[in-house]
């Protein structure tokens, strides 16, 4: 498969298939969190809350993921290997979408650790459901909004869409990228279902 | 089992030390992460979400090896 090579990424457009789609797939799992939070909220089903965590839980492993490999991926595209490591990556570390990205990750990790905190069982699954809204809703302005209105490194700082915007990314890059997404979700997903499985097992034995 | 963990260790100290190699000589644009266009930089993410998606599988392949020896 062709791709542009622009200067300072040539060939490394193509980490768009695998960085891009682990955030893609993130959001995907935490939306499915998310909405199994609501619906225990709703219904008080505790098989609600185990896929809500599950969904959560992947969806980290998924953001962990997108991390690194930007890490990778910055190390040889924004970072100068001219300059002392030191200075380079201090500029790459003010970018404002890896703290965005950082916090967010960050409360999702308050959430597994405020979720295992409490040991009874209605009271947690209350209590991160409702953590779980308030951890979705500041999704939006740490890695959506904070990031496009600062100047940033990243491809969508102040006025873009990354990787959606039909300016920004090759159609024929297109082909191959949301079939990715796509794929990558459903990997994910599938993953979810073996905990989700695993875990309904496991409260089968504890009633029994 | 220990035989696998053993050898997934093995394969993210060879990988880490790639990584420092090629961080280290920064005068050098020709390194090898920046060779070929910089395809090596894909590869290493590609080898870097395997590994990942690798080990957790491993880890929850383990907790229903567990769970199995509980039920038997």
């Amino acid at each position: 498969m062709d791709v542009p090579r622009l200067p300072a990424l040539s060939e490394t457009i193509r980490n768009l298939y695998f960085h891009v789609c682990m955030w893609f797939c993130m959001m995907i799992l935490f939306t499915a969190s998310v909405v199994y939070a609501i619906r225990y909220l709703r219904s008080n089903q505790l098989t609600d809350d185990i896929y809500s965590r599950h969904f959560a839980a992947v969806g980290i492993v998924f953001g962990v993921l997108g991390y690194a490999t930007g890490s990778i991926w910055m190390s040889y595209t924004w970072a100068d290997p001219n300059n002392s490591s030191f200075q380079s990556f201090g500029a790459v570390a003010r970018e404002p979408k890896l703290i965005g990205a950082a916090i967010a990750l960050l409360i999702y990790f308050a959430y597994m650790v405020l979720r295992d905190s409490i040991s009874d069982i209605d009271k947690r699954a209350r209590i991160s459901a409702v953590y779980n809204i308030f951890a979705f809703a500041l999704l939006f302005p740490t890695i959506w909004i904070i990031p496009r209105i600062l100047p940033s490194l990243h491809p969508g700082g102040e006025n873009g869409n990354p990787a959606l915007d039909t300016k920004d990314i090759d159609s024929r890059m297109r082909l191959v990228f949301y079939p990715a997404v796509i794929g990558w979700t459903l990997l994910g997903v599938w993953i979810t279902s073996l905990k989700i499985r695993l875990s309904l097992l496991k409260e089968k034995r504890m009633l029994q | 089992m220990r035989k696998i963990k053993y050898l997934s260790a093995l394969i993210i100290s060879l990988l880490l030390t790639l990584i420092n190699h090629a961080q280290n000589d920064k005068a050098e644009m020709a390194d090898t992460m920046r060779s070929n266009g910089r395809i090596y930089v894909v590869v290493a993410v590609v080898v870097l979400i395997l590994l990942g998606l690798f080990l957790y599988l491993l880890r929850l392949d383990k907790k229903i090896t567990r769970i199995e020896k509980n039920n038997s």
